[in-house]
């Protein structure tokens, strides 16, 4: 059953304006078959107007092993945080 | 609202054809092939109920006997529902429920489309909403209907023996019924040609033949019905039955 209905990652965009984010996965056949099932599976309620599928083993993910080395040096460079800035209170909410 | 007792009859049998499917449709929730379609069919279930509980609604008023969609839906015996026998049979395999449910949708997607200009408030109401889930309907019916039929062997077999099972029920969707007389909906005979036109082309990509039906199956509208109809509305209605008015 695996081999013949692949993994397929879902990522949905709720509205227009906002980007697609990263809802689950399911298994299908094919692309068609993985659109409608994405439909049925993650849209029952209202939760955006656009699709996409991407096969789970198309996807390059960064390595658990490495994860020291590339996220660990940002952790001591605050100052690429926008927090030293004094807003004026006319700007208002930003 | 005055009693329209022609419009009631009409309404109603239409109501039948979506609750009776959408019943059927809703027996696969929990035992569907994968759990994407234990999703799907349930999904498609609630669009017909959705439209059942609207249109039994609406008879209830044409009627003006005070009976309600739950009177209507869970009070009658099968000798009183007007449903297609095509909606009524068996799921049997994902191959005949597909087919099934292909074939309803061919046909409602025109028919809702001709009612969106229906005289009728309701019912014009209705087809504004039923039409897009029909386009669904078929959609996804036929992406099914096309990798079974032109599949494994197997599933080749299976999608033939559906074909074979349910194609001599179609000629009934083009029964007027009790719609003869009636300027609100849309005439039945005259949805033969977007339906032959979708199963075509389903049928040509899925490698199946349109079968000759020379002595198709008739009754529904009148409430002859096949054995199956009966087991299935005693489980429909048992609850309201043991429990009359039971909210929940």
């Amino acid at each position: 059953m695996a081999n013949e209905t692949p993994l397929w990652e879902v990522f949905i965009r709720p509205r227009n304006g906002l980007s697609h984010k990263h809802v689950g996965s399911l298994h299908a056949a094919d692309e068609v078959l993985a659109l409608q099932a994405a439909r049925d599976v993650y849209t029952r309620r209202g939760e955006g107007n656009s699709i996409w599928v991407v096969r789970s083993v198309d996807i390059v993910a960064s390595d658990p092993d490495q994860s020291a080395e590339n996220f660990d040096p940002t952790a001591e460079k605050i100052y690429r945080h926008p927090t030293f800035y004094e807003i004026p209170e006319d700007v208002g909410h930003m | 609202m005055a009693p329209d007792l022609e419009l009631f009859d009409a309404v109603l049998e239409l109501a039948d054809d979506h609750l009776v499917l959408g019943h059927r449709l809703s027996e696969w929730c929990g035992h569907a092939p994968m759990l994407e379609e234990d999703l799907a069919l349930p999904n498609m279930a609630l669009d017909l109920i959705g439209t059942a509980r609207t249109l039994y609604d609406h008879a209830g008023r044409l009627e003006g006997q005070g009976r309600d969609e739950d009177t209507l839906a869970y009070l009658r015996g099968d000798r009183a529902y007007r449903n297609l026998l095509l909606v009524e049979r068996e799921n049997g395999d994902f191959a005949h429920t597909m087919l099934r449910q292909l074939y309803f949708s061919a046909f409602m997607h025109p028919y809702w489309e001709a009612a969106l200009g229906s005289s009728d408030a309701v019912i014009s109401g209705v087809a504004g909403k039923a039409v897009k889930e029909m386009a669904y309907h078929i959609r996804h019916a036929a992406e099914w209907v096309i990798r079974l039929g032109d599949g494994t062997e197997e599933s080749a077999r299976r999608m033939g023996a559906a074909v074979d099972a349910l194609h001599l029920y179609t000629p009934e969707l083009f029964e007027e019924g009790a719609a003869a007389g009636c300027d609100a909906l849309p005439a039945r005979a005259a949805m033969r040609g977007a339906f032959d036109s979708t199963i075509a082309q389903v049928f040509a990509e899925a490698g199946l033949c349109v079968p000759e039906v020379a002595y198709p199956p008739s009754g529904g509208r009148r409430g002859l019905h096949g054995e199956e109809l009966g087991p299935m509305l005693a489980e429909m209605q048992s609850l309201h039955r043991a429990h009359p008015g039971a909210l929940w």
